[in-house]
């Protein structure tokens, strides 16, 4: 890589570092402890940012997945594109998801007092991480890049159908997960001093989320690139 | 505070989930260009 490109990455990576790290100063100083759960509400400033992640990724996923299965007879170089994003957007859900599951887990443990229920929300959210787990297992298990990018763009959009689930379990069933506290209609909102913690937390992690997931993107198209040339270094 | 030092503590495990990752990342596309450059040397000869 270039000294410029290293720079760039160094510069980035700072930038990422401190604006976590002022995030994190925001939700341990700036924010008021909450009236029911104390000091626990911190945690919602790490938990629900990694939701949202989860919500870019898996759509992001989701029309990469399309965008092979249109391209891949008009344009197989696209294609194989899209095939990239498609595995780094769904390598990106599944490290969010975990991060939210486990974070959750320890706050449902404070906050209900059990780390885990098999309410609508978190079965059907347990669901999501599990297809999206195979859908990884999947693209180890093909050999074939052509084949492999066909079943898991296929797969990718089965898997989506779990996402609207998710998302609405809380608004159709009554679960042990909290009703929605952001879009959840009247009644529902957060304390303008909140709100100013909770938008910077997710602006930090959405930076993060957008560094890492060019970083993987690169590294899939590089490993194309890599497999094309030693396909052609075996045929001669 | 109450509660405060396992939220700490919970921000910190989180972020060293990123930072492994990243870290592996960064190791992987380092080896592949390597092993991409060896490539690409190797195809001239090979002609």
């Amino acid at each position: 890589m270039s000294g410029r490109g290293i720079l760039t990455r160094w510069i980035c990576f700072v930038g990422i570092v401190g604006l976590l790290g002022y995030g994190l100063l925001l939700a341990l100083k700036g924010s008021p402890p909450d009236a029911n759960q104390g000091n626990m509400i911190r945690a919602f400033y790490y938990h629900f940012p990694n939701w949202i992640g989860v919500s870019v990724f898996l759509p992001l996923n989701l029309v990469a997945s399309i965008a092979y299965l249109v391209l891949r007879t008009q344009n197989p170089v696209a294609a194989m594109k899209s095939d990239a994003l498609a595995l780094a957007s769904a390598e990106m859900g599944v490290l969010y998801c975990t991060l939210g599951l486990v974070s959750g887990s320890l706050w449902g443990k404070e906050a209900w007092g059990i780390w885990w229920t098999w309410d609508a929300r978190l079965t059907s959210t347990f669901v999501l991480w599990l297809l999206y787990v195979s859908y990884l297992l999947l693209r180890t298990l093909i050999e074939e890049p052509e084949r492999r990018a066909l079943l898991s763009a296929l797969f990718g959009i089965f898997a989506f159908l779990d996402v609207p689930l998710v998302f609405f379990s809380i608004r159709w069933w009554r679960t042990q997960h909290p009703q929605p506290v952001i879009m959840g209609g009247s009644g529902s909102g957060l304390d303008p001093t909140m709100s100013k913690v909770f938008f910077f937390s997710v602006l930090a992690m959405h930076v993060l989320a957008a560094f890492l997931i060019v970083e993987r993107y690169v590294l899939e198209k590089m490993k194309s690139e890599f497999d094309f040339l030693a396909r052609e270094v075996e045929a001669q | 505070m109450k509660n405060l030092d396992s939220v700490f503590a919970a921000y910190i495990v989180g972020w060293g989930v990123f930072f492994v990752f990243y870290l592996t990342i960064a190791k992987r596309t380092s080896n592949l260009r390597a092993e991409l450059d060896r490539l690409k040397n190797s195809l001239p000869r090979a002609k």
